[in-house]
């Protein structure tokens, strides 16, 4: 199966998550239309109501807005596409932080078993 | 889901009624106090165990059980041919004849259903890769399957009601029967499907109903019981129905 969900969140929630990512990745472009919440649906294989669930809190987020007669479309602003992209990484920040803690690590030996991976991937 | 249904010029929202339904055999009690409305516009998911009177619902709404104590509507009419118009059925098994090839299948579905699109369903066989002239008795199970799907869906219902659509099926199989029914689901209609094979399609309902000992246990949307239960619903299945 192409989509996986997690099984303790709701369904809408991963959607959103989902095109949040697409979104600051670039692989939704800023100003482009959105395909039918029918289309989506059947992408995702999931509920056509889910997916119109995850659309509506996109455009909450301003992400997403809906034009009356021609569909939806991903904002122009890329500034509030930059926003997004700092909050998701600092989602991801506060994340490994969390888990380092809860191995033992120090918030100085984190740091730098992180430079270290770094420094080693640029090497190569 | 309100936007969807206010767009329904109609009277009344609520295309099945059941109030205080009960059927028992003899002794034995297969349903018992079964109250549920449900509005057009949703894909939900009729659960539960082997014997917990998943089939007998689903008889009474297609009307092939008559005899039952309590009141059953859908779109406001008493189950009988008004309904049988309004519902497209698939039964958990076959009913073909021995003679037949799909198309002999397809001529009977458009001579009963004036919603029947026979192009649509011709045009699917061949997308199958289905000789429309093969004898239904010598295609594979899986094959069979799809053919009885497409022509349930086919239909331009009210209300489709499938009984185990995924019976012994390949995950190949599983994927073209899902998107199927995506594919045709309409926002007027509604899908009322029931399975024990949870995992693979629970992403598909909006709604879920628990049915045990022919009571209904719990009726909900499903991303409201993944956020106060912190489960899927096939976990939350297993642990609700755990012998």
């Amino acid at each position: 199966m192409p989509n996986q969900f997690q099984s303790n969140i709701p369904i809408y929630l991963q959607l959103v998550h989902k095109f949040k990512h697409r979104i600051v990745s670039g692989e939704l472009k800023a100003g482009s239309k959105l395909e039918s919440v029918r289309d989506l649906a059947i992408r995702f294989e999931v509920n056509p109501n889910t997916m119109q669930r995850a659309l509506t809190e996109l455009e909450r987020d301003g992400l997403v807005y809906a034009e009356r007669t021609s569909g939806r479309f991903i904002t122009k602003d890329t500034k509030r596409i930059h926003k997004m992209r700092d909050t998701l990484a600092e989602e991801i920040i506060e994340q490994f932080i969390l888990q380092m803690k809860s191995l033992g690590f120090s918030n100085q030996e984190a740091m730098e078993l992180f430079q270290n991976k770094i420094e080693k991937g640029m090497i190569k | 889901m309100s936007q969807i249904n206010s767009m329904e010029s109609n009277q009344t929202n609520e295309l099945i009624k059941i109030e205080n339904l009960s059927k028992r055999y003899q002794k034995k009690q297969v349903l018992s106090n079964i109250n549920l409305t449900l509005e057009p516009g949703h894909i939900v998911g009729l659960l539960g165990p082997n014997g917990s009177g998943k089939t007998t619902l689903i008889k009474i709404l297609t009307g092939i059980i008559k005899e039952y104590n309590g009141s059953v509507t859908i779109h406001g009419n008493v189950i009988g041919p008004a309904t049988k118009a309004l519902v497209s059925y698939l039964p958990d098994n076959s009913y073909f004849s021995k003679w037949m090839n799909p198309l002999d299948v397809i001529s009977i579905f458009k001579d009963f259903y004036s919603d029947f699109d026979e192009n649509k369903c011709l045009e699917m066989l061949r997308r199958l890769g289905l000789n429309p002239k093969q004898k239904i008795t010598q295609m594979s199970k899986g094959m069979i399957e799809r053919f009885q799907l497409c022509l349930v869906m086919f239909r331009n219902a009210k209300l489709y009601i499938l009984d185990e659509p995924l019976g012994g099926i390949d995950p190949a199989s599983r994927d073209f029967i899902l998107d199927t029914i995506l594919t045709n689901y309409n926002e007027d209609a509604t899908i009322f499907m029931s399975t024990h094979l949870i995992s693979d399609v629970e992403r598909i309902f909006d709604t879920v109903i628990f049915l045990k000992d022919g009571e209904i246990v719990l009726q909900d949307d499903i991303d409201n019981i993944r956020s106060s239960e912190g489960k899927s619903i096939d976990q939350l299945f297993r642990e609700v129905f755990k012998c």
